[in-house]
């Protein structure tokens, strides 16, 4: 067993307001540059909806992500190994700007300098890369919301199975139902971007798991772009090199929690450490598509387990790394509870960002709405709710309704619960009832509730010791260190000629 | 006496001083610029064209610059290849091919450049600069190959010894001096080339990822060996 620790995510679905605080706070930080204007390290779409780069989640248009064939190899869909060799001067997979959309302002000068006439200036859109005057088609959330419906919620790749009568409901006006599916990188542990760099310039960093793109060996291949399933790594066109999320490393080393998490107003996001055995990485990618939810839970350790601990400290990990593991809110989301699940887990990168799936309202043209106190079956509105059970299938289960229904079920009885203690409308034999069906207790689902509604910064953001006082360079005499390797970067990084 | 002076300008002190800058100039601006060895890829802002002028363009390049290495490389095995004439014939046509795919792909580079607004922001003058001359370059090679046939034959009878004088550091321009205009201005442009390789995007060629066949797919960095933690 090789023991390995990973700042790991939670976003709760079902708390999400789609206000894109997120995206802008991760925009202000780091992609408000030349070459970086389209970059969304972190955005948040509309479900159902075509998402950033558009239809990113249609691998038979973008090959991403793994396919594991039949003899037990896995393989990288897009330009693998010896793929890359015919494929290196032009690369058949990769989304172009046009996928995104082309980054643009407003010729505001023209509002003082045009010429005096008879019509009020106007500042016409123009293109940030070129400058040019551009007709404005697409941008960041073209759909928010679901706007434009027809053109984008109806090509929702994860619409695939669902039977017409569903996807009429999905869009018909009384029964219209949507999500936010906020999206940063998943700092995968099978991460496709990092085995596809053909320059090594990719890699995972060993303490805390964060995938990093090392700029000065990046050579703009554009592998990662391609590979990567979730379309998170970005190609800057100005500076040649690819750019990702960077999980704000320099924010968690002094124990700050990431922009995009701080700033988060619906307080959905959480992060801590998970101990996994990196041995099995491999073995797990390859398993059968309905296995791999279970599968990458069992890669993951509990921290609380002796011997987990003793190998741990073996490996390496710091004590305070273990103990943070230990109060880990993605433990408890994950393994404990195991209502949140990863994306599309089925692309084999084994994402280290789980979702717990959103609650939707019921139809509303059922009769009886939201709970029948006679029926048998008090999780009927699960199965009926407007958000097709399979459609949150393809997203969190690689269609496998199993695990969806689960922890939607369990969160249900956790709201009974919580309202027979507190409005006391619903009566206790009832929910009790519904625990147990949805195989939980009165302690656990109190925890649920704690952890989701009454949660604090510390609850959510559980950061450990980075220990960066262990890194290379600082373990060095200095004097010795700046004789070899002088000062980094001289003159700032520049595109080069 | 000045044809001769030329001669040793052109084609002792030029090569030196191109090879020179190129050596020292790629070695120091890997050292300290490394963040700007890239291939500056613009097929992310256009995806149509690029294959139909990149793709020809690097696959004749590579074929025709490995030819000629071939050839000063072990001569002797060529001109044996080429004394059967079917052979002959066979690798000067190849080569043609090879030749005119270079000049196609870079005209349609070009092109591409010219006609994109997009592509032409991220052009820089020094890739105008480079462009003009592998186009004398790759259009000179052809006309050679088309005017004075049998060049695999002759270049590597006359103008690998030429090289080989200049590596060996021993200067002999008597074969050269007598070779035709444009074969002199090929020469030529070929170090100058050499020369200008560092301050230009070609670098990328000496950064080609060749570990990647061979490492695993997950690459993890720590902050020191695990073992000192
Ligand atoms: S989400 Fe994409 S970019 Fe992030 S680690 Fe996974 S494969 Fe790499
Ligand atoms: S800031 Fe939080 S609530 Fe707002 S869109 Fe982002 S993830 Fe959702």
């Amino acid at each position: 067993m090789n023991i390995r620790s990973q700042v790991s995510m939670v976003f709760h679905l079902d708390k999400c307001i789609g206000c894109h605080t997120c995206s802008v706070a991760c925009k202000n930080v780091w992609t408000d540059r030349k070459g970086a204007e389209y970059m969304w390290w972190n955005n948040v779409e509309t479900k159902p909806g075509t998402g950033y780069p558009t239809k990113w989640e249609d691998q038979e248009k973008y090959k991403g992500g793994w396919e594991s064939n039949g003899n037990g190899k896995l393989k990288i869909k897009s330009t693998g190994k010896m793929k890359i060799i015919p494929n290196i001067f032009h690369n058949p997979h990769m989304p172009s700007i046009d996928d995104y959309y082309e980054p643009w302002t407003y010729d505001y000068q023209n509002l003082f300098n045009a010429p005096e006439g008879t019509d009020q200036p106007t500042a016409v859109p123009v293109s940030m890369i070129d400058g040019e005057k551009i007709d404005v088609q697409a941008g960041p959330n073209w759909d928010d919301d679901l706007g434009g419906s027809p053109i984008y919620a109806e090509h929702d790749p994860n619409l695939q199975g669902l039977s017409e009568q569903q996807r009429l409901q999905l869009s018909s006006v009384e029964r219209l139902v949507f999500f936010y599916l906020p999206r940063i990188c998943n700092h995968c542990l099978n991460a496709c971007c990092v085995a596809s760099c053909p320059s090594g310039a990719l890699y995972k960093r060993g303490e805390d798991g964060i995938v990093l793109i090392d700029q000065k060996k990046c050579r703009a291949w554009r592998s990662c772009v391609s590979a990567c399933p979730y379309k998170k790594t970005y190609f800057n066109w100005f500076t040649g090199k690819s750019e990702k999320c960077i999980l704000c490393f320099p924010r968690l080393e002094t124990g700050q929690a990431p922009a995009c998490f701080h700033s988060c107003v619906g307080r959905i996001r959480y992060l801590g450490v998970l101990l996994y055995d990196a041995d099995r990485i491999e073995e797990v990618a390859k398993l059968p598509d309905d296995e791999l939810v279970e599968g990458q839970r069992s890669l993951v350790l509990d921290p609380h387990d002796p011997a987990v601990i003793a190998q741990a400290k073996r490996n390496g990990i710091a004590d305070g790394v273990i103990e943070a593991a230990q109060r880990s809110p993605v433990y408890k989301f994950v393994m404990k509870w195991k209502i949140a699940l990863p994306p599309h887990i089925e692309f084999r990168t084994l994402p280290m960002l789980f979702y717990v799936p959103p609650m939707s309202p019921v139809q509303a043209s059922k009769p009886e709405d939201t709970i029948q106190h006679v029926s048998d079956n008090l999780f009927h509105d699960i199965d009926d709710s407007r958000v097709p059970m399979k459609f949150l299938a393809n997203l969190f289960g690689a269609g496998h309704e199993g695990g969806v229904r689960y922890a939607l079920r369990k969160q249900k009885a956790v709201r009974w619960h919580r309202r027979a203690e507190t409005v006391g409308d619903v009566d206790r034999e009832t929910a009790d009832r519904m625990l147990r069906e949805a195989d939980t207790t009165r302690e656990e689902a109190d925890a649920i509730y704690e952890l989701t509604s009454l949660c604090t910064f510390e609850d959510r953001f559980v950061i450990p010791p980075m220990h960066r006082e262990q890194a290379i360079e600082m373990m060095k005499e200095p004097h010795e260190h700046r004789e070899e390797t002088g000062f980094g970067f001289v003159g700032g990084p520049q595109r080069g000629l | 006496m000045s044809q001769n002076f030329l001669d040793q300008f052109l084609f002792v002190a030029l090569p030196y001083v191109c090879l020179f800058t190129f050596f020292l100039m790629t070695i120091y601006r890997y050292r300290m610029q490394s963040f700007s060895y890239s291939s500056l890829s613009s097929q992310f802002l256009e995806n149509k064209h690029h294959f139909w002028a990149v793709v020809p363009f690097h696959y004749g390049i590579l074929v025709v610059t490995a030819g000629h290495l071939v050839a000063f490389a072990i001569p002797r095995s060529i001109l044996a290849w080429n004394s059967h004439p079917l052979r002959l014939y066979v690798l000067e046509v190849s080569a043609l091919i090879f030749g005119l795919m270079t000049l196609i792909g870079l005209v349609g580079v070009i092109v591409r450049r010219l006609t994109h607004s997009k592509i032409r922001t991220v052009t820089s003058p020094t890739d105008w600069v480079l462009f003009a001359m592998l186009l004398v370059q790759a259009a000179s090679g052809i006309a050679i190959a088309l005017f004075y046939p049998w060049g695999s034959s002759w270049f590597a009878s006359n103008l690998s010894p030429y090289l080989w004088s200049i590596f060996k550091l021993s200067p002999d321009v008597t074969y050269v001096a007598a070779m035709p205009h444009l074969v002199k201005l090929h020469i030529v442009l070929a170090f100058v080339t050499i020369g200008f390789f560092p301050f230009t995007r070609l670098v990328h060629l000496l950064v080609i990822p060749n570990p990647y066949l061979w490492r695993k797919p997950q690459v993890v960095r720590w902050y020191g060996t695990r073992s000192k933690i």
